[in-house]
């Protein structure tokens, strides 16, 4: 029986609930509803009181959720959408990230964010906000691109002591599968190659993951072998990963769906033009979404976000280089 | 002098004045943090103490009387805001905390990572309050929600804010989601007519602030706030209600700021009318005089309080002078407590 991307959510949360007695999730319907996007079904049965459904409080939703930490909990919040997570954007700033900075004491909460576009979603159901977060000290950020990721590094973000923003991606939700949850897995703050190639290197996070392995395999038809490194974590980064691929290939495009100014693309290309400025063999390129608001019609939408044909575009000018 | 709202019972406003040992032990409180609070303004004035320094002048018996009737001891939670020196104390606080944290001690609870009234201790319920106002109220509900999770009998979380606070954004979210999960949440509204250089009137536009707790469906409290007897009186019966599972419990007082907003601010907006105004009292002298007039304390007794409060705080200020600053060199630069998954640079 495979395994959705959503079910890995779910069952993580559910073995999380199962093993520790202080977690609990706590968000907009949550509880018998199952949430918008179901990720959290049947658990409120299985789990009496601990799935509890909150009012439309986004900022209120993450204060509890910080002072329950601070008591020893360990939440889990569901925003219902990534990008209502402005609405809590000062409890997560300011107050979850620099707890435990300033007391010493940690402030173990998970908030989920279901984030990235998909047809028809728009302006304000579409939302990659990783690195808004990630610019803050203070928070862990995860952008997991498999079934297998979505699984393994919820349940170890439920277990760090630190906030962490967990970035899932709608558009994987329902369509990506696995055969079954992994046993084994990496540990957060290491990047993956997902594929292996010896002349250039893209490195991409959540949803883009796929998009780029898709460019890839297309490439492969010309003769041109790219490797892909996964990011898997926005925040910390391991630089290390992708500066051992730039060493192989001498060429670097970054992808994000994320807006195009600053940000984690940016983050990656300063780092590598920084610590790896040898390595090189031509300029380091980014790729990200359009500078506008994100669209609301399917034909606006899907070039507004880089696909796997704008990649391959970007990759092939790369190799010109 | 308090004055019960319709929805109130409010049995303990009507009771006779609160037991003499606990309005002498509320003004021991009021006192050493008036002196302690005159003393960092001094020091504030000569240069020693960088930032801001914000008081608590007339909110004393307010905050005081909230502050000494929770316990840490069972579970309750207090966390105070920028005007509660004197109940942060009642509650637990040790004096020296406030002089280490506003002195920049090394040794203090916050390390000079954070200053002045932005301290606390949260384990010890003592959370450490942010500058955005309404956040903390939230946080507060956050412990109860744990505390209650913990099968938590009969415990109280004290949380306070001003007139300007109620109107963010954040203090309606959480004062609704702690009706909604009726919590044991009192609820402290200290109207001191003025939110920095803002007057009520500009503020909000309802004759009272407990008026708003009948939209929240909880219980709401109008009282004299510079009347210590009054102040005491009503949060035993919010913190009974409380403790009961009756729900969140909100207690308005109304008093006036005696002091700038922060000691950088001469409030020359105030019209030195507002102090023979109702509710313009000094909270403090008015207590004296009543425990004196009552014979609850004698003379001597109101002395040796006050003369030990100037050597407390002559002793804590002198011993957080004394220790070192924090030192940059081996500050630990990692804000995470997961130190391998930290970005910052490596400790020195």
């Amino acid at each position: 029986m495979p395994v959705t991307y959503l079910d890995a959510i779910r069952e993580a949360q559910a073995k999380a609930l199962a093993e520790d007695d202080r977690v609990f999730i706590y968000g907009q319907d949550v509880a018998e509803f199952g949430g918008a996007f179901k990720a959290t079904k049947g658990l409120a049965d299985r789990f009496p009181g601990r799935v509890v459904n909150s009012p439309i409080s986004e900022d209120a939703i993450v204060g509890a959720a910080i002072g329950a930490a601070i008591e020893g909990m360990r939440p889990i919040v569901e925003m219902q959408f990534a990008d209502f997570s402005s609405l809590a954007f000062n409890q997560i700033v300011n107050q979850s990230a620099t707890h435990f900075w300033r007391t010493g004491v940690p402030c173990p909460i998970t908030i989920r964010l279901p984030s990235g576009g998909t047809e028809g979603s728009g302006p304000f159901h579409s939302q990659s906000v990783e690195s808004i977060y990630a610019h803050y000290p203070g928070l862990i950020v995860l952008t997991p691109a498999t079934v297998e990721d979505a699984y393994s590094m919820l349940l170890e973000a439920i277990r760090i002591d630190d906030p962490v923003i967990f970035c899932e991606h709608k558009f994987l939700y329902y369509h990506l599968k696995a055969d079954a949850l992994p046993a084994v897995s990496l540990p957060v703050g290491k990047a993956r190659i997902a594929r292996f190639g010896r002349h250039a290197t893209i490195v991409a996070y959540s949803a883009m993951v796929h998009e780029a392995l898709r460019a890839a395999r297309e490439m492969a038809e010309e003769g041109w072998e790219i490797e892909v490194v996964d990011l898997r974590s926005a925040k910390p980064i391991d630089t290390d990963t992708i500066l051992a691929s730039v060493a192989r290939t001498g060429r670097l495009l970054c992808v994000g769906e994320s807006f195009p100014w600053g940000g984690l693309t940016a983050e990656v290309i300063s780092r590598v033009v920084g610590e790896g400025f040898h390595l090189l063999d031509a300029p380091p390129k980014r790729l990200n979404s359009k500078d506008t608001p994100i669209p609301y019609h399917p034909n606006l939408w899907r070039v507004h976000r880089p696909t796997w044909q704008a990649i391959a575009a970007a990759t092939r000018n790369l190799l010109r280089l | 002098m308090s004055q019960s709202l319709p929805q109130s019972t409010l049995e303990a406003a009507g009771s006779p004045p609160a037991g003499t040992d606990r309005s002498v032990e509320a003004y021991r409180w009021m006192v050493l943090a008036r002196v302690f609070e005159d003393k960092i303004a001094a020091l504030y004035r000569a240069g020693k103490i960088v930032g801001g320094v914000y008081l608590g002048r007339g909110q004393e018996a307010f905050s005081a009387s909230l502050g000494m009737q929770l316990d840490r001891a069972r579970g309750d939670v207090f966390c105070g805001l920028i005007r509660d020196q004197a109940g942060r104390m009642a509650f637990g606080e040790p004096l020296i905390d406030s002089a280490r944290t506003y002195l920049g001690s090394a040794e203090g609870p916050m390390r000079g990572r954070d200053g002045n009234i932005h301290r606390g201790r949260p384990s010890k319920g003592m959370p450490a309050m942010i500058s955005h106002l309404g956040a903390m109220i939230p946080v507060v509900n956050g412990m109860l929600m744990a505390l209650r999770h913990r099968k938590a009998q009969g415990v109280a979380g004290g949380v306070t804010i001003g007139d300007g606070g109620t109107s963010t954004g954040a203090f309606h979210e959480a004062l609704n989601q702690a009706a909604v999960e009726k919590l044991p949440l009192v609820l402290a509204v200290a109207n001191n007519q003025y939110a920095y250089s803002t007057p009520v009137s500009e503020q909000f536009a309802c004759d009272d602030l407990a008026d708003r707790a009948a939209g929240y469906g909880v219980r709401g409290y109008s009282i004299d706030g510079t009347d210590l007897d009054a102040c005491l009186s009503a949060f035993t019966e919010a913190i009974a209600r409380a403790r009961a599972g009756e729900g969140p419990q909100m207690v308005v007082g109304k008093l006036l700021r005696l002091a700038g907003h922060g000691e950088h601010d001469d409030a020359r907006y105030i019209p030195e009318s507002k102090r023979s105004e109702p509710h313009g009292g000094d909270c403090l002298a008015l207590a004296r005089a009543k425990i004196l007039a009552e014979g609850r304390a004698g003379a001597e007794a109101v002395a040796e309080i006050e003369k030990s409060a100037q050597e407390r705080v002559e002793e804590a200020v002198a011993r957080a002078q004394s220790e070192p600053a924090p030192n940059p060199y081996r500050e630990s630069w990692h804000a995470l407590a997961t130190k391998h998954l930290s970005e910052g640079t490596t400790e020195v």
